[in-house]
C-alpha cells in the first residue's frame, strides 16, 4: 500500500503542484491588493480621528448613533463571514450543492447589512445630518461608505461566483476565485471591527 | 501520510473546528466592548482601553482563524507584506494624528 503510493504520488503531486503554484502565486498577488485597499481605509481612518469633534455647531456621534443598530450590523457581517468560511470546507469537500446554499445565506448576510447601512444613512441625511453638514460627518460617511460600496461590490462577486459555481462546477480557476472572494469578505470584516470600535463606540463615548 | 495531508491542505483551508473557534472568539471580543459602553460601568479611560484591546485581540483572532494568517512557509510573504502595511499604516495614521493634534494645540 505505502509503496503504490509512494510510486504514484510524485506525477500526481507535481500535477497537482503545477495549478497549486499558479493559485497560490494569484492569492499572494489578491492579498497585495488588499494591503493596498487597507492602506486606503488607514488614510480615510487617519481623516475621521481628527476631524472626529468638528461638529461645526451640529449633531454629535452621541446623538447620531444608535448602538443596539451597529452591534446587529456587526452580527450580520460576522455571520456572513463565517458563513463562508463554511462554503470553503464544502468547496474542499467538492461539495457544489452546499457551496451555493453557503454563498447564498453569505449573500442574504451581507445584504441585511448594507440594507441597515442604506437605512441609517438615509435617516441621518433626513434629519439634515448629511455629509454636508459638519467635517465630522463628510469624514464619517466617507469612511463608512466607503466600507459599504467594498461589501456591495463584494455582494456583486458573490453573484457571479455563483453563476460561474452553477454554470462550471468546482473546477480549478473556479475554486482560486472563491478563495480569493473568500480573502476579501474575511478582510471586509476586519475592516468592520476597526470602524464599529473608533466610529460607533468611540463615538458614543465623547 | 495523514501528517503531510494536514499540511497539504493548512495553508488555504481552514477546519470547521477553526471557523467555530474563531467566530465564538470574534462574538465574546465583540459582546465585551459594546456592553462596556452600553452599561457605562468603567471609567471613561478604562472602556477606551478596553474597546481597543477587544478591536486588536478580534483583529488577531480573524487573521488567525478566517484568513488562515500563521508563520508557515506558505503564508510567509503574506505575513511580511502585512507586517510592512501596519508600519505604513504607524507612519500614516500616527504621523497624521500626530500633526494634527499638535497644529489643533498651537492654533
Amino acid at each position: 500500500m505505502m509503496q503504490t503510493q509512494s510510486l504514484t504520488m510524485p506525477g500526481h503531486a507535481s500535477g497537482e503542484h503545477g495549478s497549486h503554484d499558479v493559485a497560490s502565486t494569484q492569492a499572494l498577488g489578491f492579498w497585495i491588493y488588499l494591503m493596498s485597499d487597507l492602506v486606503v481605509f488607514s488614510g480615510l481612518f487617519a481623516t475621521y480621528v481628527v476631524m472626529a469633534h468638528n461638529y461645526a455647531g451640529g449633531p454629535t456621534g452621541k446623538e447620531l448613533f444608535h448602538l443596539p443598530g451597529a452591534l446587529l450590523e456587526t452580527m450580520l457581517l460576522l455571520c456572513s463571514s463565517a458563513v463562508y468560511g463554511l462554503a470553503m470546507i464544502a468547496m474542499h469537500k467538492g461539495d457544489k450543492r452546499l457551496v451555493l446554499a453557503g454563498l447564498a445565506a453569505a449573500l442574504l448576510l451581507g445584504l441585511g447589512f448594507v440594507c441597515m447601512e442604506v437605512s441609517e444613512f438615509h435617516a441621518m441625511i433626513s434629519e439634515g445630518a448629511g455629509p454636508q453638514r459638519s467635517g465630522f460627518l463628510s469624514a464619517f460617511f466617507t469612511l463608512v461608505g466607503t466600507h459599504g460600496l467594498h461589501v456591495s461590490f463584494g455582494m456583486l462577486w458573490m453573484v457571479v461566483m455563483m453563476a460561474q459555481t452553477a454554470a462550471k462546477g468546482l473546477t480549478g480557476p473556479v475554486q482560486a476565485r472563491l478563495s480569493r472572494l473568500g480573502m476579501f469578505w474575511h478582510f471586509l470584516d476586519i475592516v468592520w471591527i476597526g470602524l464599529f470600535s473608533v466610529v460607533y463606540l468611540m463615538g458614543v463615548m465623547q | 501520510m495523514n501528517q503531510t495531508h494536514q499540511n497539504s491542505t493548512g495553508a488555504g483551508s481552514g477546519t470547521l473546528k477553526s471557523y467555530a473557534t474563531g467566530f465564538i472568539l470574534s462574538i465574546v471580543l465583540t459582546a465585551i466592548p459594546f456592553m462596556l459602553v452600553m452599561n457605562g460601568s468603567l471609567s471613561h479611560s478604562a472602556t477606551i482601553f478596553c474597546i481597543f484591546t477587544a478591536a486588536i485581540l478580534q483583529i488577531f483572532v480573524q487573521l488567525h482563524y478566517f484568513l488562515h494568517l500563521d508563520r508557515s512557509s506558505a503564508m510567509y510573504w503574506n505575513l511580511i507584506s502585512l507586517l510592512f502595511t501596519f508600519f505604513i499604516i504607524f507612519l500614516f495614521v500616527g504621523g497624521s494624528i500626530w500633526i494634527m493634534y499638535s497644529l489643533h494645540y498651537r492654533m
